[in-house]
């Protein structure tokens, strides 16, 4: 008796944990909302404002997610992730997708079971130094103290940089973005190292943006990216299309603005009414309504829209589209084809 | 149903499982092991579903992975090609030495306070009461991070030490209090420094020798030796004689300051030392708490006693007082060094680089070896505990009552 207790309780332990894991889609329906890691607090990219809105590029990945599977842009719950638990935070559940100024790299993806669902944002890893110490190059940084978050490309890339030019650097590790702001403004270090994105946003907030100057040199590719975990593909297509959604819609020129009126009626570009699901199936495919991307379009504009909204050229942050501009101008961003 | 009026009879009932205080013992016990067993079954089945829904496995592999990061306090060999496990046996290291400094300035510090709480002199006192008190009852993660932002925002940084700059060196230009650490000088050990190593050790040995057969005679004749000055002379004299004969092989390296940092002497990292002052002064208060209850359960009668007999206060104190309050006073002790350890694991919130830090933090993070790094995080725990009160146990039954 007592081994049929123990096989049943096993069988029925088994079941939950199956179902746990089972179409995270069918999870964020019946929740309602959308669990989606953010960091911590990277201005431009994701911070609450002063009302504590999220907002900002990786947070527009969420409400883009959110409009797509609920129809809703604000149903997310927004969970603020270090470098350091994003991944198990991820892994465990706890969070539906990923949207964390998080590189891609091969280990990510294959070992800690990762599925990368695009690219938002073609970055590089760079150095921030005070302007009176006088450094011009990564190369002079011999003896240097560095601040650097844990968990993060940015260290492995670090030591790596160091070695091979052999010169030496003292380490200071440090779990958010804003304790390196806090020891880097202290002078506990001289130098903050992450992607050059987030440098420009750390600087953006600082007193005295102009003392404080960014090295030429880039010494790692970052390319960052939403993410969601291994094992649910359906769902990783919804997180991958939505982003490409987004992007399609920039090279076709369709906005939030004028979104509405193209998807009232079937236009004369076929590949338009494929996304904004006047023509086809595309939405059903997905398991969504038809009229999915129009959602995200009208909630957070197309890729271009929303870069210029949060870290683009007229913000603080002051970015420049530069690789992330469309293939069709000479930049990286390109969607494949919805069709 | 009909009344008893026989005898009940002899004879096993079901319900006599939960109403007999005979079998009742034994059922919930059963029950409770059935429970224990499920629950861990299901715990165990749980994680081996999760870990097959994620296409994970359960390996140990990364251990002997190049671990590709930096770690600045290093008590052995390592750069980022070394493996993860060697990063781990770093961190493992820095747990240790923040432990035991932690440990020694909390005990003294404890004992100090504990006893001039009991001063009679009312400011010392009260003194004390407010130091116990403070710590004691604000949360320790927040004197970790008020001691080191205290020594980042309120303490020079190495550029201010160059010419002309506002800051200068202390102790004749040896130590520099910088918001980057303390840089203090570091022997330098030249040809011979083991001659005078193995001298100091086999001197201090002979000035216990000293004691010992000072004590002896003290007991066997009831002559009493100086026992404190001959002591320190033999411990001391010889080595310091044969570090002149030798030349002074011993030296001191003192900091200087080059480039962006100081380099040469030893360098205590703002992180050590927010962590180890905070550890010591939070444990500290309550290791006061325990040395004054120790103090005070050893009854009035004895100091009487002792004092009919004619002995001074000072011995009355370490002959009478000390030897019977340590009995209460090492027990509590132990389990407080036993916390003081696991908490050194807050390290991370100053980027102190210890086992948690390292291969609970970093490692796991790169590797995505949560669970394997986990396990081991708490296994070292484990077993630093274990090693911990098992010495500690050996110190309690050196000065545990013994009857005669
Ligand atoms: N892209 C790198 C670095 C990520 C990273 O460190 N991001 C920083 C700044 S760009 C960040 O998100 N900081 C905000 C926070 O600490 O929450 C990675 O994926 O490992």
């Amino acid at each position: 008796m007592n081994k049929t207790v123990f096989f049943g309780a096993l069988t029925v332990a088994g079941i939950a944990a199956g179902a746990a894991s089972a179409a995270t889609l069918d999870d964020v329906t019946a929740r309602g909302t959308l669990n989606c890691g953010v960091s911590t607090g990277l201005v431009g990219f994701a911070a609450p404002d002063a009302n504590g809105v999220w907002e900002g590029f990786d947070v527009g990945v969420c409400r883009a997610v959110a409009a797509a599977a609920l129809g809703d842009p604000e149903a997310v719950n927004f969970v603020p992730l270090t470098t350091q638990t994003r991944f198990t935070a991820l892994a465990s559940g706890e969070v539906d997708m990923l949207a964390r100024n998080t590189t891609w790299t091969f280990s990510r993806d294959v070992d800690l079971k990762m599925e990368f669902t695009g690219i938002n944002y073609y970055d590089g890893q760079g150095f921030m130094v005070p302007r009176d110490i006088g450094v011009t190059s990564a190369k002079d940084l011999d003896g240097a103290t560095v601040c650097i978050q844990t968990g993060t490309t940015t260290e492995l890339n670090l030591a790596d940089f160091f070695r091979v030019n052999n010169i030496s650097y003292e380490p200071v590790p440090i779990e958010t973005n804003a304790e390196a702001q806090q020891q880097y403004l202290a002078r506990a270090c001289d130098v903050y190292t992450t992607d050059a994105s987030g440098l420009a946003a750390t600087r953006a907030t600082f007193e005295n943006p102009g003392d404080h100057v960014i090295l030429p040199e880039i010494i790692s590719k970052e390319p960052l990216g939403p993410l969601v975990r291994h094992g649910d593909n359906e769902w990783g297509d919804i997180v991958r299309w939505t982003l490409n959604a987004m992007i399609a819609a920039e090279e076709l020129g369709v906005t939030s603005a004028n979104v509405s009126e193209l998807a009232a009626a079937a236009t004369d570009n076929p590949e338009i009414n494929r996304l904004l699901g006047t023509e086809g199936e595309l939405g059903a495919m997905l398991g969504l309504e038809a009229d999915w991307a129009v959602a995200v379009i009208s909630a957070v504009g197309n890729y271009g829209e929303l870069f210029e909204q949060t870290i683009g050229e007229n913000t603080p942050i002051g970015l420049a589209r530069g690789l992330n501009a469309q293939w069709t101008e000479g930049g990286l961003i390109y969607s494949p084809p919805f069709r | 149903m009909t009344t008893i009026t026989d005898p009940p009879k002899e004879g096993f009932r079901l319900n006599q499982l939960i109403y007999d205080t005979r079998y009742r013992s034994m059922t919930i016990q059963v029950v409770a092991m059935i429970l224990l067993v499920l629950s861990i079954s299901w715990l165990v089945s749980n994680t081996v579903q999760n870990l097959q829904a994620l296409g994970k496995d359960f390996d140990f592999g990364f251990l002997w992975q190049p671990a590709g990061y930096d770690i600045n306090q290093r008590l052995v060999e390592y750069d980022s090609q070394s493996t993860h496990g060697r990063a781990a046996l770093v961190g493992i290291l820095n747990t240790i030495l923040v432990a035991f400094l932690g440990c020694a300035l909390a005990t003294v510090l404890g004992v100090i306070a504990g006893v001039l709480r009991l001063s009679k002199n009312w400011i010392v006192n009260k003194l004390m009461a407010a130091y116990v008190e403070g710590f004691r009852n604000v949360p320790l993660l927040l004197w970790i991070l008020l001691i080191f932002a205290l020594m980042t925002e309120g303490t020079p940084q190495p550029r201010d030490f160059r010419e002309g700059g506002s800051a200068s060196m202390v102790l004749g230009d040896s130590v520099a209090i910088t918001n980057r650490g303390v840089y203090v000088p570091a022997p330098v050990w030249g040809d011979g420094s083991l001659i005078v190593v193995i001298v100091f050790v086999l001197s201090v040995i002979g000035a216990f020798a000293y004691r010992g057969y000072a004590k002896k005679l003290l007991f066997d004749t009831g002559r009493l030796l100086p026992m404190v000055w001959p002591a320190i002379v033999i411990a001391f004299v010889p080595a310091i004689l044969v570090f002149f004969i030798m030349g002074r092989p011993i030296g001191l390296e003192n900091p200087e300051l080059g480039g962006f940092n100081f380099s040469g002497g030893i360098h205590l990292r703002n992180s050590l030392i927010a962590l180890w002052l905070a550890l010591s002064l939070y444990t500290g208060a309550f290791i006061a708490e325990i040395v004054r209850a120790g103090i005070l359960a050893v009854s009035k009668g004895q100091t009487e006693a002792a004092f009919a007999l004619g002995l001074r206060p000072n011995r009355t104190m370490s002959l009478v007082i000390l030897p019977q309050a340590l009995r209460v006073i090492v027990p509590p002790l132990i389990s407080q060094y036993l916390n003081l350890t696991k908490n050194s694991s807050l390290a991370i919130a100053v980027g102190y680089m210890d086992v948690r830090s390292t291969l609970g933090g970093i490692t796991i993070n790169q590797t995505g070896r949560e669970l394997e790094g986990m396990l081991l995080v708490g296994l070292f725990y484990l077993l630093l505990s274990l090693a911990i009160s098992g010495a500690m146990n050996v110190f309690n039954n050196r000065v545990k009552l013994r009857e005669r």
